[in-house]
């Protein structure tokens, strides 16, 4: 058995590998087992039905935001159009299960695949446009797909929505809330997993390149459109999952969710978790929904004591303000998010109790 | 003919509208650079202001719409002071979604007190503004803008022009660094261009709110209709900015009346996305030009 490994007191990287482990220690190993044995044994059995609900939909929008992440933290790339990806990654299981009665476990992927591809044709802006043209030119984008989506009537049913059939896997129903939760979950692990080695290997170093400095990436020899493109189909595709998972969950579907409020939620998960951080992402994801059902629960609460009838209070508002200013405080005051949040916790207990 | 020259008209204000809107935004990215997701906020709260003192207060229009304007100066100052000074600097990411998260904070707060219901100006400009040729009539809300739009637009060429803040402003959107080292004092040019913005962006928001009535979501959408039109005008241009709002307005209501009334709000992107592929600095924009 190999010695176990340990935090050095100091740099004694010899090799540009050695900064590229998964864990850096293998406490950080035995930390991450120990947290998914909770997730998937201890959590499952001992919540209640309502807080499954609320994990999985925080596990759905999770996967979304890994996807968002890549494009806008690893590549530097700011797209608002995420939201409408998700909605074609929806609509693509949809109409996969419905007209062609594909199983589930193919449905999935392919609703991420099809979203991929969608993905590339709105990253082409991406060759000539960066920065802030680039964000326009995908909000444009958002605008388009909701359009397609409702508009297309033939495919989507417009505004009357489909209805999925249930979720077979392995010749199981996946119908409960738990079961969900499981398969939700193992998604997200294989995602998360996929994403943090990508950004190892050489592809995810071209991204990071291409985000600090396009023109000196190009120069290294990296081809900027090509990884650009790569990298909003690979966004996408997390996406289209995420989607695709959302409408096998919610087993009805319509256009109604996929709005630019929705990508700039997705966005404020980025921004809120931590840019350029894959547990960021998954942190952003859990504050934001969290947000949502807090303000969900405090608003059913004023609406009971009826302060709010001569008032216009409702959730609609309270929560466009509260996303606003949760935007607003963490790019003011911590501009890393809650990534960095963690880590300095995390840093303050690795040396506890003599932490000089 | 006349189902034409109906739309042209309807479309050509329409798209003055647009323009007006689109001044604010521009000014903003003019000198500093920043994409202002929160214009069309800026548009309501304007709208919102004036209707709160002409209809409930009751002040006489010609001061209520002095004080709008004064109020919304402050309010850009007391916007750029306090959000956006911080982030001079900051990565591209960081300033549009700041923009982001004040829209939908400002959106929020506007809905809190305000609903979402459409609400309307008691009418109060005089009759003699309307302008009757042969079949076409001209309500005098649309002469009213047109003219208020003419009369901005001059004075803001002028500005830019000759005023030394405008002289000061055109170095800063130009570069920054070069400013601050010649002298200019770049945090005082970001918070004037913010308040004038504001101050613009409440006028056009009391013109639209004539002439559609006031309704929280309507008007913010605007405030994203407005990129459409700066692309296609040029990001940094004042006077693109006014011919891509006639064109992006026509282009909608020539698209409704001849094609499909739901494709009219979706035209203005598709059109968008065009412009970016073949010539992103838009009609009249300062061309960027970058080698590796």
């Amino acid at each position: 058995m190999r010695r176990l490994r340990f935090h050095p007191c100091g740099n004694y990287k010899e090799d540009r590998l050695e900064q590229l482990f998964l864990f850096e220690t293998d406490f950080g190993r035995a930390c991450t087992l120990a947290g998914l044995f909770l997730l998937f044994v201890v959590l499952p059995l001992a919540s209640p039905p309502y807080l499954i609900y609320v994990l999985n939909i925080t596990g759905i929008a999770a996967i979304a935001a890994l996807g968002l992440n890549i494009l806008v933290g690893f590549t530097g790339q700011i797209s608002l159009g995420h939201g409408a990806f998700f909605g074609v990654g929806a609509y693509s299981a949809a109409v996969l299960a419905t007209r062609l009665q594909m199983p589930f476990w193919v449905c999935v992927p392919a609703a991420g695949i099809v979203t991929a591809l969608v993905g590339l044709v709105f990253g082409i802006p991406s060759g000539r446009l960066k920065g802030l043209y680039l964000t326009i030119a995908t909000l444009a984008g958002q605008f388009i797909i909701e359009y397609v989506l409702v508009h297309w009537e033939s495919l989507t049913q417009g505004s009357m929505g489909i209805v999925l059939p249930q979720a077979h896997l392995f010749g199981l129903p996946v119908s409960s809330d738990r079961a969900f939760f499981l398969l939700i979950f193992g998604v997200l692990v294989a995602m998360t997993l996929m994403a943090s080695n990508v950004m190892r290997t050489s592809y995810g170093r071209a991204f990071v390149a291409i985000r600090d400095n396009d023109r000196a990436a190009e120069g290294m020899g990296i081809p900027v459109f090509g990884y650009k493109l790569l990298s909003f189909a690979m966004s996408s595709f997390y996406a289209g999952v995420a989607g695709g998972l959302w409408a096998y969950y919610m087993r009805s579907i319509s256009t109604e969710p996929f709005t630019l409020g929705l990508s700039v939620e997705y966005l404020a998960m980025v921004i809120i978790g931590g840019l350029g951080s894959i547990p960021g992402s998954l942190f952003g994801a859990v504050f934001i929904t969290g947000l949502n059902e807090i303000l969900r629960y405090l608003t059913d609460a004023m609406m009971n004591m009826g302060i709010s009838s001569g008032f216009g209070l409702n959730l609609a508002s309270l929560r466009e303000f509260a996303f606003g200013l949760a935007i607003v405080v963490f790019i003011l005051f911590e501009p890393k998010g809650l990534a960095e949040i963690w880590r300095i916790v995390r840093s303050s207990f690795r040396l506890w109790p003599f932490s000089y | 003919m006349d189902f034409f020259i109906h739309l042209f008209i309807n479309g050509l204000s329409v798209g003055l509208l647009y323009g007006v809107s689109a001044l604010g935004f521009v000014m903003i990215f003019k000198s500093s650079s920043v994409l202002n997701f929160a214009h069309g906020q800026l548009l309501a709260i304007g709208a919102f202001a004036f209707l709160v003192l002409v209809s409930w207060l009751k002040l006489p229009v010609a001061l209520a719409f002095l004080v709008t304007l004064c109020g919304s100066f402050a309010l850009g100052f007391a916007v750029e002071r306090v959000f956006l000074r911080p982030l001079i600097g900051e990565s591209l990411i960081f300033v549009i979604m700041l923009t982001v998260g004040l829209a939908s904070m400002l959106k929020g707060i506007l809905l809190l007190f305000f609903g979402g219901n459409l609400q309307t100006y008691p009418d109060f400009l005089p009759g003699w503004l309307a302008v009757q040729a042969g079949s076409v009539y001209i309500p005098p809300v649309y002469v009213a803008s047109s003219l208020l739009g003419i009369v901005f637009l001059v004075l803001f060429g002028l500005f830019f022009k000759y005023s030394p803040q405008g002289i000061f402003m055109r170095s800063v959107a130009d570069n920054q660094t070069a400013a601050l080292s010649l002298g200019v004092h770049v945090k005082k040019v970001f918070a004037l261009s913010w308040a004038i913005a504001a101050m613009v962006a409440s006028m056009s928001g009391v013109m639209l709110g004539i002439i559609n009535g006031i309704n929280v979501h309507e008007i913010s959408s605007i405030g994203l209709k407005v990129f459409p039109v700066v692309i296609l005008g040029g990001l940094d241009s004042i006077g693109g900015a006014i011919i891509g709002g006639m064109i992006i307005g026509l282009l909608e209501t020539f698209t409704s009346g001849y094609i499909s009334p739901s494709l009219r709000d979706v035209i203005p992107y598709i059109v968008l996305v065009a412009i970016l592929l073949v010539k992103p600095y838009g009609l009249f924009g300062l061309v960027e030009i970058e080698r590796v």
